[in-house]
């Protein structure tokens, strides 16, 4: 009897403990929206998504910034999404599950989605710029400095590494979701795997595919560390038209404006609107991703 | 007598450490439909799959012995395996069409094989979806989804995709298994009528069905060939008794 009860306090505790703690989280989500939108929503305009900033990055827009994190996505998604492909059908189709190759590889993937995206940030200024970029200077153009310094090209490739891991594992799952009898079937007919590979498998999986690049895009605007080194300009009269020329970003130009600017409070409303506009960007990437994946669990089973 | 199409000569089959199919010795003839009949996990599908090597797609399965297609050892090292495919058909016991239009599920075939005429195309598939019996049911829908057909008529088109690459033997792994009554019967008409131009090894389930399609008969019982023979003798006075208590159902 006494021990009945215990359990039943214990359980309408636990319960409500749990419930207490989700509700604290979603207020959590729905106080920071609700400060972002307050804060943003009187400089929000489409005049302030499609001009340039003004007066010291007091007033005016931020077109330029949403226009180089653009960039700076599909030159990463460019990048990643077919290396992220290949390395996805190599542990699908090819490797066997047991083999020290495929391990390692899963290994390293798992590993880089831990890594903290400053040291990609460093890894790209050291790799990209410092050794590639100098080396094609030297040997491209003599001496002459073009690549050895920050540019779009590189701080894309150095997003491109930090979202690999969500393609990667995002199009290994689509792969794994093309059921077996679609793939026997097509054997059966005398199709090599490599054409099975191509016309059943790839095609099957062009969902998953979508869901990693979105993920990836979502993941790659909002990050600023990685392009930090490697690219990103704190104010630029231009807009980028080389790969080997700056750009500006949403994120940083939010810390540039949080951290830099000479009248902090001034900016206030500035920052709010371009904090909104990353928000959702970033809120609509991930919804997409999320009915596109829920679309294809579904059809898996 | 003509030789035999397919010599099976002591196939010896493991999974892991496990064996599957011990020795198995038989031949079947072309030109008619070899069924092999038996209790859940007495190795007959397995069996079907060593004839086309699907079973190639699986790890940690080893193979002893020889399968000789025409005369050739199929599990030679020489053979392309590929080629042997295009030459031994198989139709699935669950339906499994590409998530493609009816013509591409048909054309696929011979497509991956070169053949990218349209007219030519067009002509693959109408005969063979008629071979199949299937074309006055789908001819106007040609290009819609094949996931739109019913179970039945996913099956025949099955059975059409791989008669458009020119097969010499159809493999069937319980083709009716998953079918309405109605469906099954046009499929064993289908078999029937198919058996004139192809040799054809069928494994089913359903002893009624192994007795109305087929020519030949061959039990497994764990593993093992237990008898082989004309349908019509195994059905009514089989030698062995383990046979004769499986098709008068005092087991499996």
């Amino acid at each position: 009897m006494m021990m009945k009860r215990i359990n039943k306090i214990t359980g309408t505790l636990f319960i409500s403990t749990t419930a207490i703690s989700a509700f604290f989280i979603i207020a959590v989500i729905i106080i920071l929206v609700i400060i972002i939108i307050i804060g943003g929503k009187d400089s929000f305009s489409w005049e302030f998504l499609t001009s340039f900033p003004t007066d010291g990055m007091m007033k005016g827009g931020i077109f330029p910034a949403i226009y180089g994190t653009a960039l700076l996505v599909l030159i990463m998604s460019v990048a990643a999404v077919p290396f992220g492909t290949i390395t996805a059908i190599y542990l699908t189709e090819y490797a066997s599950e047991k083999s020290i190759l495929a391990q390692t590889i899963r290994f390293a993937v798992r590993t880089l989605a831990t890594v903290p995206s400053i040291i990609f940030g460093l890894f790209g200024l050291g790799f990209f710029i410092k050794f590639v970029g100098v080396q094609m200077d030297s040997v491209l153009l003599g001496g002459q400095l073009k690549w050895g310094q920050p540019n779009i090209l590189w701080a894309s490739l150095t997003m491109a590494l930090l979202t690999l891991p969500v393609v990667i594992v995002s199009v290994e799952e689509a792969i794994r979701a093309v059921p077996r009898e679609m793939r026997e079937a097509s054997l059966a007919l005398g199709a090599t795997k490599w054409e099975t590979i191509r016309r059943i498998v790839l095609p099957g999986s062009r969902s998953g595919i979508m869901t990693g690049t979105i993920l990836a895009v979502s993941r790659g605007a909002g990050e600023v560390a990685p392009i930090l080194f490697t690219g990103a300009a704190y104010y630029l009269a231009t807009l980028p038209v080389s790969l080997s020329d700056q750009f500006m970003n949403l994120g940083y130009h939010i810390y540039i404006m949080a951290t830099q600017s000479s009248n902090v409070d001034l900016t206030l409303p500035i920052q709010f609107a371009t904090t909104l506009v990353l928000l959702m960007l970033t809120f609509i990437l991930n919804l997409t991703a999320v009915i596109i994946r829920s679309h294809i669990r579904r059809k898996a089973k | 007598m003509k030789e035999p199409k397919i010599k099976i000569r002591d196939l010896t089959l493991f999974y892991g450490e496990k064996m599957a199919l011990n020795s198995i010795t038989i031949d079947i003839p072309g030109n008619e439909v070899t069924a092999f009949i038996g209790p859940s996990g007495c190795g007959k599908s397995t069996f079907l799959r060593t004839l086309n090597r699907m079973n190639d797609l699986i790890a940690d399965v080893k193979i002893r012995g020889e399968v000789l297609v025409d005369s050739l050892n199929i599990y030679d090292r020489q053979i392309d395996v590929v080629n042997l495919r295009k030459k031994i058909g198989m139709v699935f016991q669950k339906s499994n069409p590409f998530t493609k239009s009816v013509y591409e599920n048909v054309a696929y075939g011979p497509r991956i094989n070169g053949i990218s005429d349209r007219k030519k195309l067009n002509e693959i598939v109408e005969t063979s979806l008629k071979k199949a019996f299937i074309w006055e049911e789908v001819k106007d829908r040609l290009h819609d989804s094949a996931m739109g057909l019913s179970g039945g008529q996913q099956q025949r088109m099955c059975i059409a995709r791989a008669l458009a690459v020119n097969p010499e033997i159809i493999l069937m792994d319980e083709p009716a298994s998953a079918l309405d009554p109605i469906s099954t019967a046009k499929i064993e008409e289908l078999i029937f009528e198919l058996k004139k131009n192809y040799t054809i090894v069928i494994v089913t389930h359903n002893m009624q069905q192994a007795a109305r399609v087929s020519d030949l008969t061959a039990f497994f019982y764990l593993g093992e060939l237990i008898e082989y023979g004309k349908t019509k003798k195994i059905f009514t006075t089989p030698d062995k008794k383990q046979t004769e208590d499986y098709i008068t159902g005092r087991f499996g």
